[in-house]
């Protein structure tokens, strides 16, 4: 509670106290009305300032308008019967009441919220002369080693140099399961060093640093509103007149419709009352303040759990997925090749990944690194002579003196050697010992563990269509589709290609459904901006994805994708909760009250009630975890 | 040119009167809200000296909304 909202609480106590006091009193006429203006003036005379300051500068209907002529007119009334001044305070009691309590609500998220997001580091330590100093990490030039004791957050990106850790990146990626790490490995900023003393070369600067970056991301992110956002902002607009209006026509009308068409007495009193209780319930509070609320949850809860929503928008229309176009590699397979079989083999499978990898030790091509992986074992260059790369074909190299090819299809013919196709997908090398076959390595990209779970939970999250873009072949792409469950698959695409086909599938797509691309943010920024919503997977580090994409997924889980669908529909479900129950209940009371039948009190709990159980709800869109 | 400022108001109506008296100070290109984070990011017209259009913006919000204050 901060000072404002203690000094009110302290209102609200004494003018209930004293609104109770005076109904023991036994007093009469104007003595009364003066001991009851007090409770009165406790509680509303702010009000009444804003109202009066409000006249002045031409903003009239404002809820402290509205709240100022109901509670004077209800006053006025009661003098007029000399009947119950309570209602008057009672509604300025509770109207203040809901106040006090949107402002305590909507503080302590605002708190919770920035705690979820806190991951900005208050300073870097610096050797020097073996003592540790705290400085500024603004001030830490790259290059400079830091030191990150346990319990710390890592401020800037860099390289481990000495020492030995596990790192807890769930303040990033919202993943428990600590990260090891030790020397010359890369570590990100806004990582939590668990265990031991990590010595890091920073290589970059502050500003640069991941965690700058996210935490720019984040402030910014709520500046750009979302629909429903400016929809209530244009209800509360029209709706805060027309009510005024409506309540001007319900004391005018119908007792001067009863004195001269009916010939019956006028009713003025009732009329009047109706109206005033009608100006209750005009206050658009409810919506105005939970949608926001919602959204700013909503975003909040994302975040804790890895997802970065750049603005409302994003998570309005993300809400709306129906089609979910990704890119293959590094998102649904992690872009690594590996040994997936080796077939046909006429000697030792061992033995044949070991001459495989000593032939191609030389190279730094991804199918030969897969091969000196699977292999697994130090290689002894010297074992290796005579290496003769035939580009486009493969290697032909000398091991402990035999003549070993290795290569595709290509250089099999080249050679004039009988080899076996393999009907399996995938980079196939074939291998050659001493000019006889030896049998084909199957080399293929794998499939994130997971990946098949993630296109189906996509589905039952109302994903209707699934679609697969590829550089990569036809065959390579079908197979990777058939496992996954995919629907459609484009492959042999350039760059350009992709954006022409998401282009395509914009148009395919009906009117309230949208499209998402996901991509791991390397090459794919032009169809990340093309798509309604462009989502960057593993964006940790990658500059050029923060930028392209709308959503940024921490980690390379690819079940982010449809977790972050889902809490963009709770969010979103619960916005249109909010909108629907305000409205509706507001409408109702103003129908009741218009007939007589609600009186002030149960128009100050439409108004306050729905809007306590609004915020409430709203709150609601923070707790994502179980999604 | 966009830049983006602190600001202090209580209610979320507020704001949204907040953000309309802003967008229709002269020299405003465009102006957003944010209740939640109280932030006001503005865009200003070309060879607007943003100084200058903020003490507007701020007496005019401060005319819609007694309560309020912007951190300029």
């Amino acid at each position: 509670m901060n000072k404002k909202q203690k000094k009110m609480l302290a209102r609200i106590a004494a003018a209930a106290f004293l609104m109770i006091l005076m109904n023991f009193l036994p007093v009469k006429g104007a003595v009364r009305f003066v001991l009851y203006l007090i409770p009165y003036l406790v509680i509303g005379y702010d009000i009444l300032l804003k109202a009066g300051k409000g006249i002045k500068n031409r903003q009239m209907f404002d809820e402290c308008f509205l709240m100022a002529v109901a509670t004077v007119g209800a006053m006025a009334l009661a003098v007029y019967q000399d009947g119950d001044y309570t209602e008057a305070i009672a509604v300025m009691l509770f109207y203040q009441v809901g106040e006090w309590f949107q402002s305590y609500a909507v503080g302590k998220s605002r708190r919770n919220i920035s705690e979820l997001m806190d991951i900005r580091p208050d300073y870097a330590n610096i050797e020097k002369d073996g003592t540790l100093e705290q400085v500024d990490p603004d001030e830490v030039e790259t290059g400079t080693v830091i030191v990150v004791q346990p319990g710390e957050k890592i401020p800037i990106d860099g390289i481990v140099v000495e020492g030995m850790s596990s790192l807890n990146t769930s303040a990033l990626t919202g993943e428990s399961v600590p990260r090891e790490t030790a020397k010359g490995e890369e570590v990100i900023s806004g990582c939590i060093n668990m265990t031991g003393v990590l010595k890091i070369r920073t290589t970059k600067e502050f500003g640069e640093s991941t965690v700058s970056r996210i935490l720019d991301l984040v402030e910014n992110a709520s500046s750009r509103k979302s629909k429903s956002e400016d929809f209530i902002s244009k209800f509360a607009r029209v709706y805060t007149p027309l009510v005024c209006y409506s309540a001007l026509a319900l004391a005018l009308l119908p007792p001067l419709v009863r004195m001269f068409v009916l010939g019956i007495p006028a009713g003025w009193g009732d009329w009047i009352y109706r109206a005033l209780t009608f100006l209750v319930i005009s206050c658009p509070c409810a919506l105005v303040v939970s949608i926001p609320l919602s959204f700013f949850a909503g975003i909040g809860g994302a975040s804790h759990a890895g997802v970065l929503v750049k603005g409302s928008n994003y998570l309005e229309t993300m809400s709306k997925t129906k089609y979910v176009v990704f890119d293959k590699t590094g998102t649904l397979t992690q872009g690594v090749f590996e040994v997936n079989g080796v077939h046909h083999n006429q000697m030792e499978q061992e033995k044949l990944l070991e001459y495989a990898a000593l032939a191609e030790s030389a190279s730094s091509h991804p199918i030969s690194r897969s091969l000196q992986q699977a292999y697994g074992k130090p290689l002894e260059r010297t074992r290796v002579t005579d290496v003769q790369e035939i580009s486009g074909n493969g290697i032909i190299a000398r091991v402990d003196g035999r003549s070993v090819a290795v290569g595709n299809a290509k250089l099999m013919k080249r050679l004039e050697i009988a080899y076996k196709d393999c009907h399996h997908t995938g980079t196939i090398v074939h291998m050659a010992v001493d000019g006889v076959y030896g049998g084909h390595i199957v080399i293929s990209d794998k499939i994130k563990p997971g990946a098949k779970e993630a296109v189906a939970a996509l589905r039952s999250a109302g994903v209707s269509r699934t679609v697969m873009l590829t550089g990569d072949t036809d065959a390579v792409a079908r197979q990777v589709a058939a496992e996954l469950g995919i629907d459609e698959v484009y492959s042999e695409l350039l760059p350009e290609g992709k954006v022409q086909k998401v282009e395509e599938l914009l148009e395919r797509k009906g009117d309230n459904e949208r499209l998402a691309f996901v991509g791991d943010g390397i090459n794919d920024a032009p169809v990340l901006s093309r798509a309604d919503i462009g989502i960057a997977m593993g964006a940790m580090g990658s500059d050029a994805a923060i930028e392209a994409a709308d959503v940024v997924l921490m980690d390379d889980d690819p079940m982010k994708i449809s977790k972050a669908i889902r809490i963009s529909r709770k969010c979103l479900r619960i916005v249109y909760e909010n909108i629907w129950f305000a409205i509706g209940i507001k409408v109702l009371c103003l129908l009741l009250g218009a007939l007589g039948l609600a009186n002030m009190w149960l128009a100050v709990f439409a108004d306050v009630g729905v809007m306590v159980l609004a915020v409430l709800n709203a709150v609601r869109a923070l707790f994502v975890e179980k999604l | 040119m966009k830049k983006t400022y602190k600001i202090d108001v209580d209610c979320a109506n507020c704001a949204n009167k907040m953000e309309d008296a802003a967008k229709k100070t002269a020299g405003v290109k465009d102006a957003s809200v944010n209740f939640m984070t109280l932030k006001m990011s503005v865009e200003f017209e070309e060879g607007q000296d943003p100084k200058t259009v903020m003490q507007q913006v701020r007496a005019n919000c401060k005319k819609v909304e007694d309560d309020c204050e912007v951190f300029i």
